[in-house]
């Protein structure tokens, strides 16, 4: 019987259990975070637990971390979070890149940036956007905190096997489109909860054609859709950008042979099919308070349906048929797990390049990680953002949630390279308008979203 | 882990689709170290007003009538977003002990039978009819016989059978994965290295 690649990661992971009810499953990388880790500490504490495996484990700091002077953490609270992880990574023995430390940031894109992250493997982190790391072809997917302390003390975790959904993307992505656009519009079409019960492998020549950091945007964004994991099949992309990283294997022949057999038989094999066609896709702007609330720039906001979307205009102060170049921004974020790496910078900074912000505009540019954020000072682009009328800031998880001083005010609009747009997100009152990363680059210096096809930027 | 089996209580129906995660428990209140505590915390935007900080009365949970309220009764896609277990700590710390939903984000209902918060999915008819329960009235969930009895009506729903013994016996499941140490072991044993 055809097999997905999904499957065939799943069925070398089991430990006990039948199909079709909840099996222990191995986990060979378990990422942490300071939020999300110390109930699940205190727990083994109590219990006289171990971490099994602290080779297996990684961890550090990323929600709270403060961007504009990282050493100098105000929020007692969140620097007691922080000073919690540092002292339960000694007392466990669990490895941790600290603030100021040269692998820090945000662990989704440490992890791949080390070569921790590698195809067919099992990757948890108590953090909802661990989907990003199935771009390498591995089964990656956010727990609670309550599991994090089960994969500390035991490398395992219980978890029913979702279905799983193909989706076959083709064609060439018009110029000033990008990966964030095609996740958004999937999200958009189909709505916040089409993933929901499922694993979603992206497949076809769009996707062949991509960088492992623009397939890493896409399958960080599938949780916006309700999907468990994104999973594209590992290649010689997927190889060359493990190869000779930190903690990547030492014989890449051989790991790369392995891998190898992780690809799906056929399409039968997926519970669900869909084609998606690249070519006609637009770069999209959302307006409402979930992913899914989102439209094409040169589209009209929809009508609204139900309650739930007349309080998504309420809250955004927005009208249906209104347009996204004249949503009133005061306010712009490039950074988060999503649209935070080396590409984005890059893309942002080509359109920055020797130009101002508009005078409205409050511009946060925050690198996903240090070694992102030094490769970037290296190319200048530091420099492009700083001289545009940015910030230029230290990595850290920013205003993407704003655990940390980095906040959208109330009242104010903000396009966002991040991943979501829930009521208050980005700070209590704030409005957030997500985008790729040309898109709200162009949008920060036009003071307003514009259409980046048609129009001069 | 406290066991569930029948549950009898007051309902309160919060009736939008997709509430997400950052709704439940904004992030603010994430930065505590501890399990408890998160109660009063619980949909913070939407009940507390923003310019006082008092109770906003026109929030349902603020009502003096829900007070008292073990069962949730909501939308579509409840708990999606963030993967914060304070979300589930948080309903729990507020009293309740059943969610009547649509449907649930993945890890939001893994996190739910880590701490004996009865996740159940009922059909938009069915909960339309239990959010109309008075205050007066109570709803009675019968785990077991996966049965929600309300007034005259009897709805049945779907659980896994392993998360329903969970709930049903309280069980510790790290002490039930140790049980299979050496089968974790051979499996470890196994993993292929390259160096």
């Amino acid at each position: 019987m055809a097999q997905t690649m999904f499957d065939k990661i799943w069925a070398k992971h089991v430990i006990t259990g039948e199909t079709g009810q909840p099996q222990l499953i191995y986990v060979d990388l378990h990422l942490v975070h300071e939020v999300t880790s110390p109930q699940a500490f205190e727990g083994l504490r109590e219990n006289n637990r171990k971490v099994r495996r602290p080779e297996r484990t990684f961890a550090t700091m990323d929600h709270n971390v403060p961007t504009e002077d990282i050493f100098n953490v105000k929020d007692v609270i969140s620097r007691k979070q922080m000073d919690t992880l540092k002292k339960n990574c000694d007392e466990f023995g669990v490895r941790l890149a600290a603030l100021g430390d040269r692998q820090q940031g945000i662990i989704h894109a440490i992890s791949p940036q080390l070569g921790l992250t590698q195809p067919g493997q099992v990757v948890v982190c108590g953090d909802s956007h661990t989907s990003t790391h199935g771009a390498f072809g591995s089964i990656a997917f956010g727990i609670g905190t309550s599991e994090v302390e089960h994969v500390f003390a035991t490398q395992t975790i219980w978890q029913a096997k979702p279905k799983t959904m193909g989706i076959h993307v083709s064609g060439q992505l018009p110029k000033g489109v990008y990966a964030k656009d095609l996740i958004m519009a999937l999200i958009a079409q189909n709505g916040v909860d089409f993933g929901t019960g499922y694993a979603i492998e992206f497949y076809g020549d769009t996707i062949e054609r991509m960088s492992m950091e623009e397939r890493m945007t896409i399958c960080n964004m599938v949780i916006e859709g309700g999907a468990k994991s994104g999973i594209i099949k590992p290649d010689q992309t997927t190889f060359n950008y493990v190869a000779g990283r930190e903690y990547a294997p030492q014989d890449m022949a051989a790991a790369s042979d392995y891998w190898s057999q992780f690809y799906t038989d056929d399409e039968s094999a997926f519970d669900q099919q869909y084609d998606f066609d690249a070519t006609k896709l637009a770069p999209y702007v959302s307006w409402g308070t979930n992913p899914g609330m989102a439209v094409p720039i040169d589209q009209p906001f929809p009508e609204p349906k139900d309650i739930n979307m007349q309080k998504a205009y309420d809250y955004e102060g927005l009208t249906p048929q209104g347009q996204a170049r004249d949503i009133d921004l005061g306010f712009i974020f490039i950074g988060s797990c999503t649209n935070g790496r080396l590409s984005d910078l890059e893309i942002a900074a080509n359109i920055m390049r020797g130009r101002k912000i508009a005078p409205n505009i409050t511009a946060l540019v925050v690198p996903a990680s240090r070694a992102i954020r030094d490769e970037a000072e290296r190319r200048g682009y530091g420099k492009i953002f700083r001289d545009a009328g940015c910030e230029w800031r230290e990595p850290g998880c920013s205003a993407c949630l704003g655990m940390n001083p980095d906040q959208v005010p109330a009242g104010v609009h903000c396009a966002s390279t991040s991943n979501r747009n829930f009521e208050g997100r980005q700070g209590a009152g704030s409005m957030t308008h997500l985008a790729s990363p040309a898109m709200v680059a162009a949008a920060a210096l036009h003071g307003h979203f514009i259409d980046i096809r048609s129009e001069a930027i | 882990m406290e066991p569930i089996t029948i549950h009898t209580g007051k309902g309160v129906a919060l009736m939008r689709n997709d509430i997400d995660t950052d709704q439940i428990i904004p992030k603010q209140f994430l930065k505590n170290i501890l399990k408890t505590g998160y109660g009063i915390h619980a949909f913070y935007d939407w009940r507390y007003l923003k310019d006082s900080g008092r109770p906003n009365p026109d929030f349902i949970l603020n009502k003096p009538s829900s007070k008292g309220a073990t069962i949730l009764v909501t939308g579509n896609n409840f708990g999606c977003g963030s993967s914060r277990e304070h979300a589930a700590w948080a309903i729990k710390d507020w009293g309740f002990k059943v969610i009547i939903a649509g449907g649930y984000s993945d890890i939001f209902y893994m996190n739910c039978t880590k701490n004996g918060l009865l996740p159940i999915v009922l059909p938009q008819a069915a909960r339309d009819i239990l959010a109309k329960a008075t205050p007066e009235e109570t709803i009675t969930v019968d785990l077991e016989h996966q049965k929600v009895k309300y007034a005259d009506h009897e709805f049945a729903f779907d659980i896994n059978p392993t998360w329903k013994e969970k709930f049903i016996n309280g069980i510790d499941d790290i002490d039930l994965t140790m049980s299979y140490e050496q089968k974790i072991e051979d499996f470890e044993a196994r993993i292929p290295s390259f160096g």
